[in-house]
């Protein structure tokens, strides 16, 4: 048997650059939505959830009419040169990042929140800008959030389907990731690389997960000198 | 340098409104007293630029607020000492003081860092983590904090209100050196008369987010008008000089400008400053004394100024001026009128007891 490595890589990079783009884009939405006494507050942060209510075959199936040669964002990205994004591994990346993005905002709007107005304002009066005190005291308490985001979205990235199946197919070394390269060998009763590929998920899961809580339950014990 | 301060501020919450138009000395501590809920925190935050307000706030000739501009917080050489101390959780005690010491340019630094580590005693606590920390060891650590930022004013909301009775008196001394050694203005928030009398020098009274009194603290304390002489507590504070030492009874003489009080010998030089602070309910009155029958050490000729009914109908307040000092005298309506106390006659004092604040 050739074991075949490239779903394995293709799904770790996925998974990698959408979690770098989530926390990208995820931190400062989480903010805004932590401090903010906007009207548009509650209607954003619904926005923000859908995903995690809707089947991922219904938010696959708008992208993929969104994303397409006749949809708004198609026209777009092919009046830009850039061709469409369904079928390829750009469009994978911005559909995980529109699925996961309420895994990334609500554990970095929670510790964003948790940090409460009166360290701010003490920092403020410590002669820390808005950016400054961002960087120097929000980011490192909100330490934990991070953390629990970076881990949430990895592992959901990883595991997707269905968003995948509806907009990037099946082509292998593109879009051909670990989840849909199980289904294909399960499909043609080849079990046991299904097994290979499942148990070593498994496995790798778990193993991040763990990595990452221990990191998480150190936290607090730093000074204790 | 010129701090005089000018703050003019009008901001409306749900029931509640502040307006407030004040001029604070630009040196020493003043007080800004009255009940929760006066607006004195709201008055604090609004000077900060925390609070933003429709309002004018001059310190000295640099303006920090008026109809067309507004410095950011972080823009304004202030330090604030909040009620719980807030430190930041994430930095140890050394990071903490650094916070705001590292974001000052070095020609703006006029603090030193290791002198406002040990005048606030703090040498020891430098590498622990704020979570370990006392209560008052915590507001110690960012009261060094705020001061190391070099502040041309700085602001105090209820550093000691939430902190036990043993913290308190751990941290008031730090303040007490704090006013005689700092040459900005502070400003500070509180509902202690006790505070006030230790550390005021200008006291402004406010009570609904109206300012009701606005002068020097012993002018103020000795007001009749004002709604704090309801208290039980209620007397003025004096700023007086040892003028002599008996040592035989572990006595001094304090000096204040009309007259001297013999008090307590708390080990202050000949010439040194201190603080009394004489309550209305120690004081009495008597037309005529003989001095070498009575317990009574202090006796002072005074004059009556000005006499006021009491919270219940059997006492009156009076107001006496021993010189150009005013004392406050608390006596039942029926010794008032036994003695026929009427502003204008001379009568005298007897205090029973001093509080030696510092």
């Amino acid at each position: 048997m050739t074991f075949d490595w490239q779903p394995i890589s293709l799904t770790l990079k996925l998974a990698g650059i959408s979690t770098l783009m989530l926390l990208v884009v995820g931190t400062p939405i989480a903010w805004w939505l932590a401090r903010t006494r906007h009207w548009l507050k509650q209607p954003i942060a619904s926005v923000v959830a859908l995903p995690l209510v809707l089947p991922p075959t219904v938010l696959g199936f708008y992208l993929l009419v969104l994303m397409g040669p006749n949809g708004p964002v198609g026209q777009f990205t092919q009046a830009l040169g850039l061709g469409t994004l369904p079928f390829t591994f750009e469009g994978l990346v911005v559909g995980s990042v529109i699925y996961s993005l309420p895994f990334a905002v609500q554990p970095l709007q929670n510790a964003f929140e948790a940090i409460g107005e009166r360290t701010l304002e003490v920092a403020a009066t410590l002669r820390a800008s808005p950016w400054d005190r961002f960087w120097t005291v929000a980011v490192p308490l909100a330490r934990p959030g991070f953390l629990t985001a970076t881990v949430l979205v990895f592992a959901h990235t990883i595991g997707e389907f269905g968003v995948v199946l509806m907009i990037g197919g099946n082509i292998p070394g593109e879009t051909k990731v670990l989840s849909v390269a199980i289904y294909d060998h399960v499909e043609t009763l080849e079990y046991e690389q299904a097994h290979w590929l499942a148990a070593g998920m498994l496995i790798f899961s778990f193993l991040v997960l763990l990595a990452l809580y221990l990191l998480n339950g150190r936290r607090g014990r730093f000074f204790s000198s | 340098m010129n701090n005089r301060i000018t703050a003019r501020f009008r901001v409306t919450f749900p029931g509640f409104s502040l307006e407030v138009d004040l001029e604070l000395p630009g040196h020493g501590v003043s007080a800004l007293f009255g009940p929760s809920g006066c607006g004195k925190t709201t008055l604090l935050r609004c000077i900060a630029g925390l609070q933003q307000a429709d309002g004018k706030l001059l310190i000295g000739d640099a303006v920090w607020q008026d109809a067309s501009s507004f410095v950011p917080v972080h823009q304004r050489p202030l330090a604030y000492v909040f009620q719980e101390a807030s430190l930041f959780p994430h930095l140890s005690v050394r990071d903490n003081l650094l916070y705001g010491y590292k974001r000052i340019s070095r020609e703006q630094r006029r603090v030193v860092f290791d002198e406002a580590v040990a005048w606030l005693g703090l040498e020891e606590l430098l590498k622990r983590d704020p979570g370990s920390l006392s209560g008052g060891q915590r507001q110690r650590v960012a009261i060094a904090r705020a001061l190391l930022t070099s502040p041309r004013l700085l602001l105090m909301d209820e550093p000691l209100a939430a902190l036990d009775l043993k913290s308190k008196a751990d941290i008031l001394p730090y303040l007490e050196r704090l006013h005689d050694e700092l040459d900005i203005p502070v400003i500070y928030v509180t509902h202690s008369p006790d505070e006030v009398a230790r550390l005021a020098d200008h006291l402004v009274m406010l009570e609904g987010g109206r300012v009701l009194a606005s002068g020097s603290l012993t002018e103020t304390m000795a007001r009749l008008d004002l709604p704090i002489q309801r208290e039980e507590d209620v007397g003025v504070a004096l700023e007086a000089q040892v003028v002599e030492r008996d040592e035989d009874w572990h006595l001094a003489r304090a000096e204040f400008p009309g007259g001297s009080l013999w008090v307590r010998d708390m080990g202050i030089p000949v010439g040194g400053r201190l603080r009394l602070r004489v309550l209305a309910r120690d004081v009495s009155l008597a037309t005529a004394v003989i001095p070498e029958q009575s317990s009574i050490l202090n006796l002072l000729p005074a004059t009556v100024t000005e006499l006021v009914d009491d919270a219940h109908p059997s006492q009156r307040l009076v107001r006496v001026a021993v010189g150009k000092t005013p004392l406050l005298a608390r006596l039942t309506a029926r010794s008032a009128d036994a003695l026929g106390l009427v502003p204008g006659k001379p009568i005298w004092l007897q205090v029973k007891s001093v509080a030696v604040l510092e």
